[in-house]
């Protein structure tokens, strides 16, 4: 196949395109231009946008022996994740760019590029696993290596997106990853893995949402409030909470009980930031939008697992899917699920499909 | 079997120069030292100064060795702007185009940073300096311009610049001319006397000879402020020690790139307009850039609408033929090129644009190659760009 290999500059990418060269593919490695106004260096470990991870990638390409150039999509990126990313804060919720920036970016802008330009497949670093279905469809798996597994984030993949996708690195473990980059001699093999949203390159993104947000005249302060409506505090931005946040409230007033409080829930028009009791964060039921399954959408009420964060626990439970609409029903009440999150759903290791949290049920009775 | 078309990028070191830089690789001198093996290393590099004079038509005082066109232009540009602004302070204008290179225009930025008014005359759609507006710019305060810096022909489109006629409206107020000759030998006639200039730019790689060498040819009555301080070499306005095998390479180079520039000219004009011609025949909405007539006779550089170049340069690279997007000197990320911008295209255009670039190696050979694998791969490229520009909103499918 001839193959396209994303590299970020890291190692896992690096380790990906080595083998699906090694593995017979044409490769040609593409480094993705993300940043409208990359900086030159890292600013410690973060970072997928800089010149010198352009400069690793092209590096690694050599080491590995394939052609590498690199494609600017910084527009398309800034308008597909980056612009995402600050309507969803302004609406009060918390998304996930990665998997925009899969979606979108990944397989889709540059799948489509590439394979209108006589490519057959994109193959990225991601820690996840595709195997053949019953049916001649493909599965996207659970990667061996829980610990690194990144199928969450992948769960937005239609069957088209993931017929044309490669992830050389699911059936390994990490650290071999590392071992397996300092025998190619390739040089990124100690380089830290990156962290954080990519494009906030100092990684405070409170920081800069308030920049962004401010620009569009989103509200810059707002009430805490207690679960009567009692006035708490005052806060400077409603995007710096999130669902299930304890840390930073600084509340003047204790809890009457003394026990810490969360937020529970982000009003996006008024700003006012409801916090509470650990227990008002548990939910046992949510609806998700935006439904992408990864083969046909399940018909009937399915028993499966699903994960409500990145590195989040799985959890046992019931989803109808009604079209563009999915509900979920959780076995077990599960804590500080955030609005703009996706739902992804597995049955066993295998990826059924995700939607974007747009309501949680609280068990206490409360609906956010 | 590779097709190399990209000789404005640079061009093979031909074989004399490499056996001159070869022979004295082996040996020992500072050209600056006192003893026989210094003044053995001495003879080599003022013989090739020599050399390099003839060829250009300068005296051998007015070569001064540099590490390459960026460093020449950096000299050219700063130095004689700082030694002209302190003969008289009132001189803090500098008269340039918009489409030079950015070993001129980042120089000219940087002083414009640190108080100099950097005027960038128009040049029209075909790429050539507008000589009227340029005239008035210099006759608006011409006791106010410190230097004019103008190139000989581009690196991008090949458009040849009236430099004579730059020169000549320059002199009249005693104002000092700078250009960038680098594209320009080998390929055109570059005679420093003749042109009237008072700078010139020249460098090895793009005209046969090793890399990391080139020359500023600057009069003998101006000296610019040197960049680099240090021993004195080079009129001190060059401090470091001389490379004997670069400069006995350079000078070879210098030598059989102007001694064989008619007829390579002749050879590559003939080559450029067959490919030209080929080209349009099979993509016949392609659309050459520059100047038809005044042009660097291996230059061609089309625009291919509804075509994202590095698409193109990709495709064609995976069958051996080597091309260029612009001038290849940034981190690999695309811009799309100040040059065909100047010129009033818009950024998509530039961002459509190739640039085949012929030279002493180039055959007709290569010339059919392109021509055999063009529409193909523009085909293909135009399907990659309109899938590129859907709208990702609704997600993929």
């Amino acid at each position: 196949m001839k193959v396209l290999a994303a590299m970020s500059g890291g190692v896992d990418s690096a380790v990906a395109a080595a083998r699906a060269h090694e593995q017979g593919h044409d490769v040609t490695g593409v480094h993705l231009a993300l940043s409208r106004n990359p900086q030159s260096y890292r600013s410690g470990a973060r970072g997928c946008c800089t010149i010198e991870d352009a400069t690793d990638a092209r590096r690694a390409a050599d080491v590995i022996g394939i052609p590498f150039y690199v494609w600017d999509l910084s527009d398309r990126f800034h308008e597909d994740v980056v612009e995402d990313f600050v309507e969803e804060y302004a609406e009060g919720r918390t998304p996930n760019p990665c998997l925009r920036c899969n979606e979108r970016i990944k397989f889709a802008a540059v799948l489509d590029r590439g394979l209108a330009l006589g490519f057959d497949a994109v193959a990225t670093g991601h820690y996840a696993r595709l195997l053949p279905g019953s049916d001649g469809e493909v599965e996207l798996h659970r990667a061996a290596d829980g610990a690194k597994d990144q199928s969450y984030v992948l769960g937005v993949l239609t069957q088209d997106q993931l017929a044309h996708a490669l992830f050389p690195l699911g059936d390994t473990p990490k650290e071999q990853v590392r071992e397996e980059a300092a025998r190619r001699g390739l040089l990124v093999a100690d380089k830290p893995d990156s962290h954080d949203v990519c494009f906030i390159s100092d990684g405070d993104t409170g920081g800069w949402l308030a920049e962004k947000l401010a620009d569009r005249g989103v509200n810059a302060g707002g009430d805490i409030v207690g679960r009567d409506g009692e006035l708490l505090g005052r806060h400077e931005g409603s995007w710096r909470y999130t669902v299930g946040q304890r840390k930073g409230l600084r509340l003047g007033t204790p809890a009457p009980d003394g026990r810490p409080r969360y937020v529970l829930d982000i009003e996006p028009v008024s700003g006012t930031v409801t916090v509470g009791p650990r227990e008002s964060l548990a939910v046992d039921g949510l609806e998700g939008a935006r439904p992408r399954w990864c083969g046909a959408a399940p018909t009937g009420p399915l028993e499966c697992t699903v994960q409500l964060r990145a590195h989040g626990a799985p959890h046992r439970a019931v989803v109808l899917s009604d079209g563009d609409r999915v509900e979920v029903r959780l076995s077990d009440p599960a804590d500080g699920i955030a609005p703009g999150q996706a739902v992804v759903v597995y049955d066993g290791t295998r990826v059924v499909g995700s939607a974007t949290i747009e309501t949680t049920r609280s068990v206490a009775g409360r609906s956010a | 079997m590779t097709v190399y078309l990209d000789h404005a990028a640079t061009t093979p070191i031909l074989p004399e120069a490499a056996a001159a830089m070869v022979a004295e690789l082996t040996r020992v001198g500072n050209a600056s030292s006192l003893h026989a093996s210094g003044r053995a290393a001495r003879r080599v590099v003022e013989e090739s100064r020599e050399r390099v004079a003839r060829a250009l038509g300068c005296r051998p005082g007015e070569v001064v060795f540099t590490s390459g066109g960026t460093e020449s232009d950096n000299l050219a540009v700063k130095g004689l702007y700082w030694a002209r602004r302190a003969e008289d302070p009132r001189r803090v204008r500098i008269l340039s185009t918009p489409v030079e290179h950015h070993a001129v225009l980042d120089p000219l930025h940087w002083l414009a940073g640190e108080g100099a008014a950097v005027e960038h005359v128009a040049v029209d759609r075909l790429g050539r300096l507008d000589l009227d507006a340029f005239r008035a710019a210099v006759e608006s305060d011409p006791a106010s311009v410190a230097l004019v810096s103008v190139m000989w022909a581009n690196n991008e489109v090949g458009t040849v610049q009236p430099v004579a006629e730059v020169a000549e409206i320059a002199h009249a107020h005693g104002i000092p001319v700078h250009t960038d000759a680098v594209q320009a030998l080998g390929q055109l006639p570059v005679d420093f006397a003749a042109s009237g200039v008072d700078a010139l730019t020249v460098t090895g790689h793009k005209a046969g000879g090793p890399y990391g060498v080139g020359a500023l040819v600057v009069r003998r009555e101006l000296e610019p402020t040197a960049l680099l301080h240090g021993g004195g070499q080079e009129r001190d306005i060059r401090s470091g020690t001389i490379d004997p095998p670069a400069v006995a390479g350079f000078a070879v180079a210098c030598e059989l790139a102007v001694q064989r520039q008619p007829a390579l000219a002749a050879r590559l004009t003939t080559l450029r307009d067959r490919l030209v011609a080929g080209v349009l025949s099979e993509v016949p909405d392609a659309v050459l850039n520059g100047d038809p007539a005044g042009r660097l006779p291996g230059n061609v550089h089309l625009a291919f609408p509804g075509c994202e170049g590095d698409s193109l340069l990709m495709l064609l690279d995976a069958h051996g033929i080597e091309c260029s997007t612009g001038s290849a000197c940034d981190a690999g990320v695309p811009q799309a090129s100040h040059v065909l911008i100047a010129m009033g295209h818009d950024a998509q255009f530039a961002r459509s644009s190739l640039r085949f670039s012929l030279g002493h190696t180039s055959t007709d050979g290569d010339v059919e190659a392109v021509v055999a694998a063009v529409a193909a791969a523009v085909e293909r490229a135009r399907g990659a760009a309109l899938v590129s520009r859907a709208p990702a909103r609704s997600g993929r499918r």
